[in-house]
């Protein structure tokens, strides 16, 4: 692993979470383009957090919308 | 100065991020309920004080946040401040990286999902210490900015990337505990070898 793996896996995070300037997301994108095992651990911390948000998302009851509208309809 | 008048047609809309962030936050849908109802309520009285053209979803989480510090969690067990174990970065990649190769047809994402569905990923998340659920729910489930999730929970944007950091590590390790569980993954036969990755990380 060189130096350029290193530095790239440990900006990671701040590459899916989207906080790169445009310039280190450039810098990061090239490297990956040349190097499978980093492209390969992005790609799965991507996924996965496709999954845990895929996951945790969820459906207000129709019982809660209609009690909330109900309350703020008392507020006026 | 928001128009009170316009509150419904722009808030409701965002009730059911609200109540997923609600219900990790409580993980008890009665109080889940309630905590989104006094949230939309605060959220009604105080919509003067919203800046239209500013993030509604970031500015009602920060209600719904605070809500939930300041009323639900002093009924809850007492949060867990006990410090997060040191986890090697990529953990889970490390353990399971490689599973995917051996089911050819199918794609590293399907090979994830299937490995852990609704329950386990809830679970592993609501098992998080606070600080660190609300980061990881705030990042990863909800999408907010560094930024943002400082504004909500009121901390720096160091503290928000020390506790995603952790927070994220944790994360995984109790889904490879759910893999290593169910038989998807091996055990690990060296029990552990945590290569000290980075200097731990203080919080708060």
């Amino acid at each position: 692993m060189s130096d350029d793996c290193n530095e790239t896996l440990k900006e990671l995070y701040g590459f899916l979470d989207g906080q790169l300037s445009d310039e280190d997301r450039e810098h990061i994108r090239q490297h990956l383009d040349d190097c499978s095992p980093c492209l390969e651990a992005f790609d799965f911390e991507a996924e996965l957090r496709m999954v845990i948000r895929h996951r945790c998302i969820e459906q207000a009851p129709d019982s809660l919308r209609e009690r909330i509208a109900r309350a703020i309809e008392a507020e006026r | 100065m928001a128009d009170q008048a316009t509150f419904a047609e722009q808030a409701m809309p965002l009730m059911s991020a609200l109540y997923s962030g609600a219900l990790r936050m409580t993980r008890n849908p009665a109080d889940a309920d309630d905590l989104v109802q006094e949230t939309y309520l605060k959220a009604y009285r105080g919509f003067g004080g919203f800046q239209e053209g500013t993030n509604l979803k970031a500015w009602m989480y920060r209600i719904l946040t605070n809500t939930y510090i300041n009323s639900y969690r002093a009924k809850q067990r007492r949060p867990d401040e006990t410090e997060l174990e040191e986890v090697e970065d990529l953990y889970l990649y490390r353990r399971l990286g490689g599973l995917e190769a051996a089911n050819l047809g199918r794609s590293a994402e399907d090979e994830l999902m299937d490995t852990f569905g609704e329950a386990e990923v809830k679970q592993a998340l609501e098992d998080l210490p606070e600080t660190f659920r609300m980061a990881v729910l705030l990042a990863d489930v909800e999408g907010f900015s560094y930024k943002e999730i400082a504004e909500i929970l009121d901390i720096p944007i160091g503290t928000v990337m020390s506790r995603l950091h952790r927070g994220r590590k944790a994360l995984q390790k109790a889904l490879f505990g759910y893999a290593v569980s169910h038989g998807l993954a091996d055990r690990p036969s060296d029990p552990d070898p945590q290569p000290v990755t980075a200097a731990p990380a203080t919080d708060r």
